[in-house]
């Protein structure tokens, strides 16, 4: 395994600056639809390093697996379109790349696990096909030296009897088992980056943390950047370095994991927090966020967040806060961070 | 799903105690369903002889088709002719015999060249959509607008077959006629099983992952697309041959030298009342034929529809 890792990281074109392995600057994305133009990505800023985990989190249509699309550059265009920003990888600007180029960044550089492995898998060839693919794809391999490959793999990823079940179809696989075989796929090729988009919301919850704990384990063996997409705080708690929390499109906080748990610096952060259920806290009433989120073709001037906020004034309806230094190492896109903080 | 196959998700379980379900596809469950069904059974043990016929027709015959004996015109069934004789004294039962190979033939290669130009225009126009697939999806319209049998008369009148015709040029153009008709159909069919396949997250992730879109269209697309216009092909296949003999039975499709059934009913009309046997065995076989593909493809429709397990 090490061997393999080495080789990939020898033979790449893309070596990572001081680390630095992902760099979005102020990336926008549009859909153009029949009844207007969503703004679904507006100005959104951040950073991975390798070895790093960014946890990005957000309700429904918050714009999180929208960021991870553009970054993969699997969004349909149309109706979706990039007018603004900057997406690097290892330096290289994505986005201005040569459609055939940054295919082949897909797999070996850049790799990505979806949320519901059951439709993530063909249902028509056996996993094994499907994950000595990578290798025909992307090496060149032959179909003999290919399923071994697969086989090592699903043995990496404890899949039992996996030389036997090679030749068995997704179907035949429990959703952890096919989760797993997805996750086997994405790191087929050493990837530098791995996107694992909501990987444990289709889980049970027991599986939902063998599955964590597999894409930690595998992280760190192979020192990769992961940007871990979810709505669940508590899943995030454990695996996250750092993390951006996404309101309408925007990141409106971003800290690291400790940080934000104990004093988070955005009211929407806090409002997150305090709907979690706690066990100290039994018979009280579960605080939620009142409201819904915007509609992404007409949102609020200012604060997009201010409808829902208990603590705006007048400037938060009319101006936007940006996103600001508001700590080391952290930011929050508020007027009142520092009462927020305080509170 | 077999129990063998829900393996427990836990790591400790040590892999040689895992009882392993015998890896089985879509189609491997689909076959064992079609042995079991009679229609599936009966339609292809029909196919099968109508196959041999049009192949070998000697095998059920020695007699010469083209062998007219005049004095014996319009002879009834007997031991010696069991289907009679026609007009021109030749044997139908040989003729019969024969005719299955123009039916066939004309029945494969206009499935053939449709499933071709369909799969092929309705993949291109629904994964690439967009303007191509406007442009695309209005030519197939223009195409479906024309009736069927009306655009084969047409066609087939403009550029008749003729006594002197070679065999493969008479057949030839009956299945150009056909072929010309009977695209748009698959096409629309392969533009909305595609479009259905398309949004599957597994294409998805096979992007995120790399593949090329030739890759995507083959390995993704196709395999999982495929299963309505296999299905729909196979009743069409039934449809073209009773189109041939339609044409025929006009006197614009097949024509001698080549022995077809329509060919026969046409020549039968005038003399049903004096010689029944002239007409009814031609349309005999012909009918079965046209069923037995019509059945096959409804038995394959069946097993292939997972909600009617």
């Amino acid at each position: 395994m090490a061997t393999a890792t080495a080789t990939s990281a020898a033979t790449s074109q893309y070596q990572p600056q001081d680390g630095r392995l992902l760099d979005v600057e102020n990336l926008h994305v549009h859909f153009h639809t029949r009844y207007g133009t969503a703004t679904v990505i507006n100005g959104v800023n951040f950073t991975l390093d390798q070895g790093q985990t960014l946890a990005i989190l957000g309700e429904s249509g918050s714009g999180k697996s929208v960021t991870a699309q553009a970054i993969m550059g699997i969004l349909d265009m149309p109706p979706a379109q990039i007018p603004e920003g900057v997406i690097k990888y290892c330096g290289q600007d994505l986005l201005t790349m040569p459609e055939e180029q940054r295919r082949k960044t897909r797999g070996p550089e850049v790799s990505m696990i979806f949320q519901d492995a059951l439709s993530s898998l063909n249902p028509t060839f056996p996993v094994g096909w499907q994950i000595a693919e990578m290798f025909r794809e992307h090496r060149g391999m032959n179909k003999s030296d290919a399923y071994a490959q697969a086989v090592r793999l699903m043995e990496r990823v404890s899949i039992p009897a996996a030389k036997q079940r090679v030749k068995a179809y997704p179907h035949q696989f429990s959703g952890g088992m096919r989760q797993r075989i997805m996750i086997a796929m994405a790191i087929a090729l050493d990837p530098a980056v791995l996107i694992a988009d909501e990987p444990t919301t289709a889980l049970d919850v027991t599986v939902q943390a063998q599955i964590m704990g597999l894409l930690q384990e595998l992280q760190e063996e192979r020192q990769m950047g992961l940007i871990l997409i979810t709505h669940d705080l508590g899943v995030v708690a454990d695996v996250a370095d750092r993390i951006a929390v996404m309101y309408a499109g925007r990141i409106v906080e971003q800290a690291d994991v400790f940080d934000i748990y104990s004093r988070p610096a955005h009211p929407y952060t806090k409002g997150l927090l305090e709907s979690i259920p706690r066990l100290d806290l039994k018979g009280q009433e579960l605080a939620a966020i009142g409201g819904l989120p915007p509609n992404l073709m007409r949102i609020p001037p200012g604060c997009a967040f201010n409808p829902r906020c208990a603590m705006a004034q007048d400037i938060c309806r009319t101006e936007r806060p940006h996103l600001l230094e508001v700590g080391p190492n952290r930011s929050s896109a508020c007027h009142f961070s520092k009462e927020v903080l305080g509170a | 799903m077999t129990e063998a196959t829900l393996a427990a998700d836990a790591q400790t379980t040590s892999p040689d105690d895992q009882s392993v379900g015998e890896a089985q596809s879509l189609s491997q469950e689909a076959w064992k369903e079609l042995r079991r069904n009679p229609l599936f059974v009966i339609s292809l043990i029909l196919i099968t002889i109508f196959v041999v016929m049009a192949i070998f027709p000697q095998l059920f015959t020695r007699i010469n088709p083209n062998d007219g004996v005049l004095a014996k015109s319009l002879t009834p069934p007997s031991s010696d002719q069991w289907f009679g004789r026609d007009l021109q004294g030749y044997d139908v039962y040989a003729r019969t015999i024969y005719g299955a190979r123009a039916s066939i033939l004309v029945g494969l290669f206009a499935t053939f060249f449709t499933s071709l130009l369909g799969v092929a225009i309705g993949t291109v126009a629904a994964y690439y959509g967009g303007w191509l697939d406007s442009i695309v999806m209005r030519i197939t319209d223009v195409f479906f607008a024309i009736p069927f049998l009306l655009g084969g008369i047409l066609f087939m009148s403009t550029f008749p077959n003729t006594a002197n015709s070679s065999y493969a040029s008479i057949v030839g153009k009956v299945v150009l006629a056909l072929s010309v008709l009977g695209w748009p159909g698959i096409a629309r069919l392969m533009r909305g099983a595609v479009l259905q396949v398309k949004p599957n997250e597994y294409v998805l992730a096979a992007k995120a992952l790399g593949a090329s879109p030739w890759r995507i269209i083959r390995s993704h697309i196709l395999p999982n697309a495929m299963a309505p216009v296999m299905v729909v092909s196979m009743i069409n296949l039934g449809a073209y041959i009773g189109a041939e003999a339609t044409l025929s039975f006009l006197g614009i499709g097949l024509v001698a030298p080549a022995v077809s059934w329509g060919v026969a009913i046409s020549d039968s009309l005038p003399y049903i009342r004096q010689a029944w046997w002239f007409l009814v065995f031609p349309s005999i076989f012909l009918s079965l034929t046209v069923l037995a593909f019509i059945m096959l493809g409804d038995a394959i429709r069946d097993a292939f529809d997972p909600k009617g397990r």
